[in-house]
């Protein structure tokens, strides 16, 4: 699925994005939460270097998903092993609620750009 | 889409439909694209309960496995009612009988097989010449085959105004039509070539015992009886038999056996005996591109007709189709079926009869309930084994026959249930709103709801439902609720083999494959053995095995780890961690104490807590916090958080008890300082006591040691005392502390390397067994014991006290939650131009 930014950013906005620094403070395969404005993103790196950032929190029973395990764009929460899908925030196998999404990019000095008009999330899809 | 090969299965049956499901479910969607022919005008319907629809107990709509609509949500083209009347191998070509043609890449035949109509006079209305042929248009008024869904259709409404019919063939399928035909209120009998009943699987006591149970239900029984010809110049009348008697009836159902279907394979060239023979790929002997499976295909000189080795075909097929295994092989089937004929329970696998008189032939019988049991044991494993009336112990039986593995020298825990188990009342029994996993607080009902809308393996079933994702203590339930809910349609998901499901290997060939392809990392092993696939189910099974393989040379990537082990510490509901530190044998001191009481006040910590390992829990502790706790305590892990052993527990042995005959507390020290940290597949608790009164608790342990009077150890394995309770088995006495400390670690060098992942000692003992264990590490039996003991060793030398990263974190942000970002005037010239940045989320 080809997913532009300009999808969920209106023209008229300012597109600005928050700056949140080297890839590299987020270790290889983890994620950490950035606290933007008072709401809370995890941005999780993956080993092939794609980046997802999702709602930091499980909407099963508020999970820290950044102290979750990821691979193959999944992510499972520590708590009960709830799963979902990091590109589209999808539930995998269990009635949650959809993660919400954000979009996440890195600048040529290999930076973290978040940008937080772009976001989707289960009311949006 | 253009890159996909063509795969044709002539043939709907349980066989053609289920290698289409074997392919789909191992991701082979993408790889073909599939076209199916079927003679009858339905989706894939289990003929196993055909009886159940002649007998009422099952309306048609509820026998069909794959509905119509399935092959429209898979994409799978089918011809339903069109029969293929030609394969034309040399343009890869199929011709229907209405004129559609069909292209193949592959072609799969299972056409199954058809009724036997034995050489009866009197069947045909006109006298058709060519009886061999199966035509049921023109058998005489009253006479019928058993075999589709439309023959069901015809009986029962012929049955309707008959007052006697009759079953010829005292096999499974007729004394399951006669069943059926004494539900629909009709006078039955049961006509039967041979001397006893079902005489291809059973013995003669065992076919009288089945017969007087039918009896006792109205069936009435003839043997010895060939019929020669039916009565009757317009309808059916009666019979004539061979030896001159004769036996009115107005209904005659022939159900005399059943012939592959191979005629189209015949006209095609391709290799025909009893079946179409294959070889081990289940691939025509002629033809690379053409296959055989099911009751239509021979292997080995064997066709076989019953379910379960149709299924390890398709499975076989599938693999190698699918590129999963391109060389899986077929070996042939153990023949095993567990069943119900005319409800009464049978389970049958293997030899019928002893061979000679090394055999050893078990036996119990018990007329009076309609009750034989017969064991054949040849070497120790069993040969062939006959439940009639009471098949209780069947799965258990079947697990040694499929294994091969030695049964116990009392047979009787063979032939009848344990106690225990006995008493336990079977889940089917429940109401649908009775709570089968008390972890999730799923009901019955939502169990066998979810088999019905189509979860039909254990894996799929846990996942849809929840149920046994948990402690894992129902599984048995759920497993017993899904052979009840889908009989003989489970699915056999081929990943619960696997060691870990992201990577297609058994723990044995993926150590193998580790060892030789030198993978020391997980993601090397997912790069290598799972085309590059990361499965984050996977990742801490793997971290754990690659471990053990590797000691020091071993790889570490925290991501692959869980939470609790990338820091060290339990993770609790709201995020803060518990942190218990290693207290050796459970003894402390006031100094170790007092530090406790400090940290506990310097980080304002919510709960201190005795744990029942004789230990202190500092709960409530903050990620952040986690290093400054560990450096204060100045204490070792005590490893409360992983999958690892965690501590010894011991009672005051002889130092101080009036009763104690052997020193635990020291042993257990001793134990602990050896094999603190060491990984295992599950958490791994132990317990030391100083005499039998086991206050301790050690016989409910993974591994005990109790002090016994003469200054030995019992060193004992295998308890358990959580979701399930279990006394721990002997394996070995020692005079020494140096020996108890020997067979503890090769006993846990053995457990790492055969255990499955999350297996406990008490569940790997038990599939083991306790005397094989004492074979291979007690009396050396298979030479591996300074192997073991090396292994251990290795592992012993590797640990590290992983508190020490207090110091020396693995990353500047192991221990934070949320990263700073930038303050004040920094952070506005963070705020950048979006059209700068390359995109890296959505493709």
């Amino acid at each position: 699925m080809e997913t532009t930014i300009a999808e969920y950013a209106p023209m008229t906005f300012p597109l600005l994005a928050v700056n949140l620094g080297a890839v590299e403070r987020i270790p290889p395969g983890e994620g950490r939460e950035f606290d933007v404005d008072g709401e809370l993103v995890t941005v999780f790196r993956a080993r092939d270097g794609q980046l997802y950032a999702v709602q930091a929190k499980c909407p099963h029973r508020q999970g820290a998903l950044a102290d979750g395990i990821i691979g193959a764009g999944k992510v499972v929460c520590p708590m009960h092993s709830f799963k979902f899908d990091l590109a589209t925030g999808a539930a995998l196998g269990n009635d949650c609620a959809a993660l919400k999404t954000y979009v996440v990019s890195v600048n040529d000095d290999g930076e973290m750009l978040l940008n937080t008009n772009a976001v989707r999330g289960a009311s949006a899809t | 889409m253009s890159n996909k090969q063509k795969l044709v299965v002539i043939g709907n049956g349980m066989a053609g439909a289920r290698l289409v499901e074997d392919i789909i479910t191992r991701d082979g969607a993408d790889q073909f694209e599939f076209v199916m022919f079927g003679d009858e005008p339905y989706g894939n319907y289990n003929r196993i309960l055909l009886s159940g629809v002649l007998s009422g107990s099952h309306d048609p709509q509820d026998i069909f496995i794959n509905p119509l609509a399935w092959y429209e949500q898979n994409n799978v083209t089918l011809h339903a009612g069109e029969r293929v009347v030609k394969i034309d191998r040399a343009a890869k070509t199929i011709h229907g009988a209405n004129g559609t043609v069909e292209s193949y890449d592959k072609l799969a035949i299972a056409t199954g097989s058809s009724a036997f109509v034995p050489p009866i006079d009197g069947l045909y209305v006109a006298q058709n010449p060519q009886s061999a042929i199966h035509n049921p248009q023109s058998f005489k008024p009253g006479v019928f085959v058993f075999r589709t869904l439309d023959d069901c259709g015809a009986i029962t409404s012929y049955a309707e105004g008959s007052k006697r019919a009759v079953v010829i063939g005292g096999g499974l399928l007729g004394l399951e039509a006669a069943r059926g035909l004494l539900n629909l209120g009709a006078e039955v009998h049961v006509v039967h070539l041979m001397p006893h009943l079902m005489d291809v699987q059973l013995d003669p006591i065992a076919g009288a015992t089945l017969r007087r149970s039918m009896e006792a239900m109205g069936v009435r029984v003839h043997l010895n009886k060939a019929t020669t010809a039916i009565l009757g110049d317009g309808c059916v009348t009666g019979l004539q038999f061979k030896d001159g008697s004769q036996l009115e009836c107005d209904m005659v159902v022939i159900s005399a056996g059943i012939r592959p279907s191979v005629q189209l394979a015949r006209d095609a060239g391709l290799t025909v005996e009893r079946g179409i023979v294959v070889g081990d790929g289940i691939t025509s002997v002629d033809d690379p591109d053409v296959f055989a499976v099911g009751e239509c295909a021979q292997h080995n000189g064997m066709v076989y007709g019953l379910v379960a080795p149709l299924w390890e075909q398709t499975a076989v097929l599938a693999e190698r189709l699918t590129g999963r295994k391109p060389n899986a092989e077929y070996k042939g089937s153990k023949v095993s079926t567990k069943l119900k004929v005319m409800g009464i329970e049978l389970a049958v696998m293997g030899v019928k009869e002893a061979r000679d008189e090394n055999d050893e032939v078990v036996v119990y019988t018990e007329p009076g309930r309609g009750i034989y049991k017969k064991l054949i044991v040849r070497n120790g494993q069993l040969a062939g084994a006959m439940l009639l009336g009471d098949a209780s112990t069947a799965p258990a039986l079947l697990q040694a026959f499929d294994r091969g593995s030695l049964l116990p020298e009392n047979r009787a825990e063979l032939l009848f249930p344990l106690m225990g188990d006995a008493a336990q009342q079977s889940v089917i029994d429940l109401p649908d709103e009775a709570q089968i996993c008390n972890c999730n607080g799923v009901s019955k009902g939502a169990v066998i709801n979810a088999v019905k809308k189509g979860c039909r393996s254990i894996k799929a079933l846990c996942e849809a439902t929840r149920a046994g994702t948990g402690c894992g203590s129902c599984k048995p339930q759920v497993n017993e609720l899904l052979e009840f809910a889908a009989g003989d349609l489970i699915v056999e998901d081929p990943s619960i083999h696997y060691y870990v499901p992201g990577v297609p290997l058994r723990k044995p060939e993926l150590i193998t494959a580790v060892k030789e392809k030198q993978l020391k990392s997980v993601s090397s092993v997912f790069a290598v053995l799972a085309n590059g696939k990361e499965d984050p189910a996977s990742k801490i099974g793997l971290a754990s095995l690659l471990k053990t393989i590797w000691h020091d040379e071993y790889e570490d990537e925290r991501d692959a780890r869980f939470i609790n082990d990338r820091v060290h510490a339990n993770i609790q509901k709201d995020r803060t961690f518990s942190v218990v530190p290693r207290i050796y044998g459970g003894v402390t001191s006031a100094d170790e104490l007092r530090r406790i009481a400090d940290v506990a006040d310097k980080y304002n910590v919510p709960m201190v807590k005795i744990t029942g390992g004789q230990r202190i829990d500092l709960l409530g502790i903050k990620k952040e916090d986690l290093p400054g706790v560990w450096r204060d305590l100045g204490m070792p892990s005590g490893h409360a958080y992983t999958k690892a052993f965690r501590t010894c527990k011991t009672c005051v042995g002889t130092e101080f008890c009036r009763f104690g005959v052997g020193d635990s507390t020291g042993l257990g020290i001793e134990i602990e300082k050896k094999f603190q940290g060491i990984e295992f597949p599950h958490k791994l608790k132990m317990a030391t006591t100083g005499c039998p009164r086991n206050c301790s608790e050690a016989t409910t342990k993974d591994i005990g040691a109790v002090a016994i009077e003469g200054g030995k150890w019992e060193i004992i394995v295998g308890g358990a005392a959580g979701s399930k309770v279990r006394k721990a088995d002997l394996l070995v006495t020692v005079e020494t502390h140096e020996d108890a400390l020997r067979y503890i670690g090769r006993f846990m060098q053995y457990y790492r390397e055969r255990a499955k992942y999350l297996e406990r000692t008490y569940d790997f003992v038990e599939r083991i067994g306790i005397e094989a264990i004492r074979r291979v590490l007690v009396d050396d039996e298979d030479g591996i014991c300074a192997e073991l003991d090396a292994g251990i060793q290795a592992a012993v030398n590797a640990y590290v006290d992983p508190w020490q990263e207090a110091v020396q974190p693995v990353h500047p942000s192991q221990f934070i939650n949320t990263l700073a970002l930038f303050a004040g005037a920094e952070r506005e010239q963070m705020l950048v131009q979006i059209e700068k940045a390359q995109p890296a989320f959505g493709d």
